[in-house]
């Protein structure tokens, strides 16, 4: 059984954002427009924080792309009364839409703030409504939606193999914001495999975790080799 | 007093209605409707009607909740306590507290259905034997919430309708027609009949010792939605204790508001007596010494502890943005109870309705103040956020206030407001003396004699 992880690595990242937009079209998240992002609507299921250090004009500027960190010791389990946050055998912080009403305490158990409330039914402007991926379910008014790790894709790949009779090969999975990252920031796969790269990647000196004090055991690693 | 005297001035809000009355229903009832209307409209249009934002996704309707749960501590809790030590001046107040008990439980316990995404699924929190095979997650406190106030508010209604049933059979004797055929069905075939009382006095010392630790759970319970969180200022043991404390307190104050009005509109005068408030307004006094002493613990060792995020969160509290909402409650609920229950002169009638305005506001910006803040500040910078209260939360907020008054109203206006057997068997209240002088023997000698 695999178990999906992902490296980030923030000497490589620009903040180009190509992460967000690959997110939204392959996730088939609602922009709810700018005056419901500025009260803070806005569904990013990945976010780039911008962080500047020192101080003027001595600065520095950081970038740490933020998505469901697909915690092994997940604060919003626990809390979800209807078992719609739950863990998959692979490791997958999985959200059974379907399944969720609302309370939104995931949301505050997490110390990341990566989960998204629909406020209202999704809408898409026209012709955006045509571009929707048939593999991902759109979300009603009143769920909690966040990153899947791509779920679908790993699924669908997962099925292909097996019906070749094959093993997965690695980077043969790979999410849409891994995808479309131009520096190679982000990489994704197999954290059992200790040949993968994001095995390799997650054991480097340049690794941590993030807040890795609050003790919910991540699966996302990010690399800087610091100041 | 005569017998003849209390049964009359008592049961007069049954038998006479003024227009006071209507235009009260007319008032409360019109509030409490533009609040459904006010939630219909949040079903409709969607949750986004509301303030709630990322990251912080509960507000008013959480603190609605853990207001009116805590305010449910009035009641039960007190009069059950009372009811235990056999304080004889409990005669006239018990009722009073119970029935707050059960309105405010059942308004607290719509919240979580109000606040819900998807309130129509609400059912999904029901352990129902669904045809999937699919139960709660019986380790999310949300789950723990929904047996621990079924419970309560199921125990607080057998307390509350038990003591009822020899009044209930008061009023069918005195009452014609279809409320004589009413009240003789709730009066359950009362006689009065020396076994009867009995079982009836069984029944309500069992109750009593029931009902303590129930009450105690259902508050714990309640602190448990935030203590089980990894959020900064939430995780903490001191949440428990604190939160039945802070219950108890705000219960105590909207005991003491609710008998304050009831003496003054139902002419009760002569039965809710100076001494009942003094002797309430000393047990205020008390819990806000407890209050006063949990915020001391939570405060100071936070500070001690010196950890990043938990400083972000005190500092916003204590001296940033929501500082005039932090000293505001400071000054409700230890300032002015303190300086006013704990010298003599102030413990009036009017000095503990002050007073208790005074917690009630504290209390409900205490609730308030433990959530939006630390969401509003939680490890990571960037999603940092603020929290603007819209006018749907603000509308069912106000509703919550017209609904226990609406319910308060409708409830003397049908049941003796004070117990009228438990007075009658009691000692002399219009001596005013305390009750280990006006009052000898156990509760189970407290029967009228046939």
């Amino acid at each position: 059984m695999p178990k999906w992880g992902m490296a980030a690595d923030l000497d490589k990242c620009t903040g180009c954002g190509a992460c967000v937009t690959a997110c939204h079209a392959e996730n088939n998240i609602s922009t709810v427009g700018a005056d419901q992002a500025a009260r803070g609507r806005a569904k990013h299921w990945i976010r780039v924080e911008r962080y500047w250090e020192g101080e003027f004009p001595d600065v520095r500027l950081k970038f740490r792309p933020v998505m469901c960190q697909h915690c092994d010791n997940a604060p919003c389990e626990p809390v979800c009364p209807t078992y719609a946050s739950h863990h998959t055998d692979d490791g997958l912080n999985a959200q059974v839409y379907n399944r969720c009403i609302g309370t939104r305490y995931c949301a505050n158990a997490c110390p990341y703030n990566v989960r998204f409330f629909d406020f209202f039914n999704p809408s898409w402007e026209k012709p955006l409504h045509l571009q929707l991926n048939p593999d991902v379910s759109l979300r009603e008014v009143g769920v909690m939606e966040k990153c899947t790790f791509c779920v679908q894709r790993i699924k669908a790949t997962t099925i292909a193999a097996k019906a070749e009779g094959r093993e997965l090969k690695d980077g043969e999975v790979n999410t849409a914001c891994a995808q479309a990252c131009p520096a190679r920031a982000l990489v994704f796969g197999d954290l059992d495999d200790p040949e993968s790269e994001v095995s390799r990647l997650s054991r480097s000196s340049r690794g941590s975790k993030l807040l890795e004090d609050v003790g919910t055991k991540p699966k996302v690693t990010y690399l800087s080799r610091g100041n | 007093m005569p017998h003849s005297r209390i049964n009359n001035d008592l049961l007069r809000p049954l038998f006479q209605t003024s227009w006071r009355f209507y235009l009260l229903v007319g008032i409360f009832g019109s509030i409490v409707l533009a609040a459904l209307i006010a939630w219909l409209s949040q079903a409709y249009f969607g949750f986004g009607v509301t303030g709630i934002a990322w990251p912080i996704y509960w507000g008013f309707y959480v603190t609605n909740f853990v207001f009116w749960i805590g305010i449910s501590h009035a009641g039960t809790l007190i009069s059950a306590i009372l009811r235990l030590v056999d304080a004889g001046w409990r005669r006239p107040v018990t009722r009073c507290a119970e029935v707050i008990t059960v309105f405010a439980l059942m308004i607290g316990a719509l919240f979580p259905i109000i606040h819900l995404g998807r309130p129509w699924l609400a059912f999904w929190l029901f352990p129902y034997p669904s045809e999937r095979l699919i139960w709660p997650n019986f380790r999310s406190p949300l789950v723990w919430d929904f047996f621990a106030i079924n419970t309560y508010l199921t125990g607080s209604v057998l307390f509350l309708v038990l003591p009822m049933i020899p009044d209930f059979a008061v009023v069918r004797d005195k009452a014609t027609g279809l409320r004589k055929k009413i009240y003789g069905i709730l009066a359950l075939g009362w006689r009065g009949t020396p076994k009867q009382w009995h079982r009836l006095e069984s029944a309500m010392s069992i109750m009593a010792v029931a009902i303590v630790p129930v009450a105690v759970s259902v508050h714990t319970i309640v602190s448990f939605d935030f203590s089980m969180a990894p959020v900064p200022m939430w995780q903490t043991t001191i949440f428990g204790p604190y939160f039945v404390a802070g219950a108890i307190f705000s219960g105590i104050a909207g005991l003491l508001i609710a008998m304050a009005l009831l003496r003054r509109f139902l002419h009760l005068q002569e039965y809710l007596l100076p001494i009942h408030f003094q002797n309430l307004g000393k047990l205020l006094l008390v819990m806000a010494l407890l209050w006063g002493y949990f915020v001391f613990n939570e405060r100071l060792v936070t500070y001690y502890g010196n950890e990043p995020s938990e400083m972000a969160v005190f500092w916003r509290t204590q001296r940033e943005s929501f500082a005039p909402l932090y000293w505001t409650m400071i000054i409700g609920n230890f300032v002015l109870p303190v300086v006013l229950m704990g010298i003599k002169y102030f413990r009036t009638i009017t000095g503990c309705v002050i007073a208790s305005i005074g917690v009630i506001v504290g209390m409900w910006l205490e609730r308030f103040l433990i959530i939006v803040p630390s969401l509003g500040h939680k490890y990571l910078p960037y999603s940092f956020g603020t929290y603007r209260p819209q006018p749907v939360e603000i509308i069912i907020a106000i509703a919550t206030f017209a609904a226990m008054t609406l319910l308060y109203v409708l409830f003397a206006k049908f049941v003796p407001i004070i117990s009228i057997w438990e007075l009658k068997t009691g000692p002399s209240e219009r001596t005013g003396l305390p009750h280990h002088l006006g009052h000898v023997g156990p509760v189970v000698t407290d029967r009228p004699r046939p």
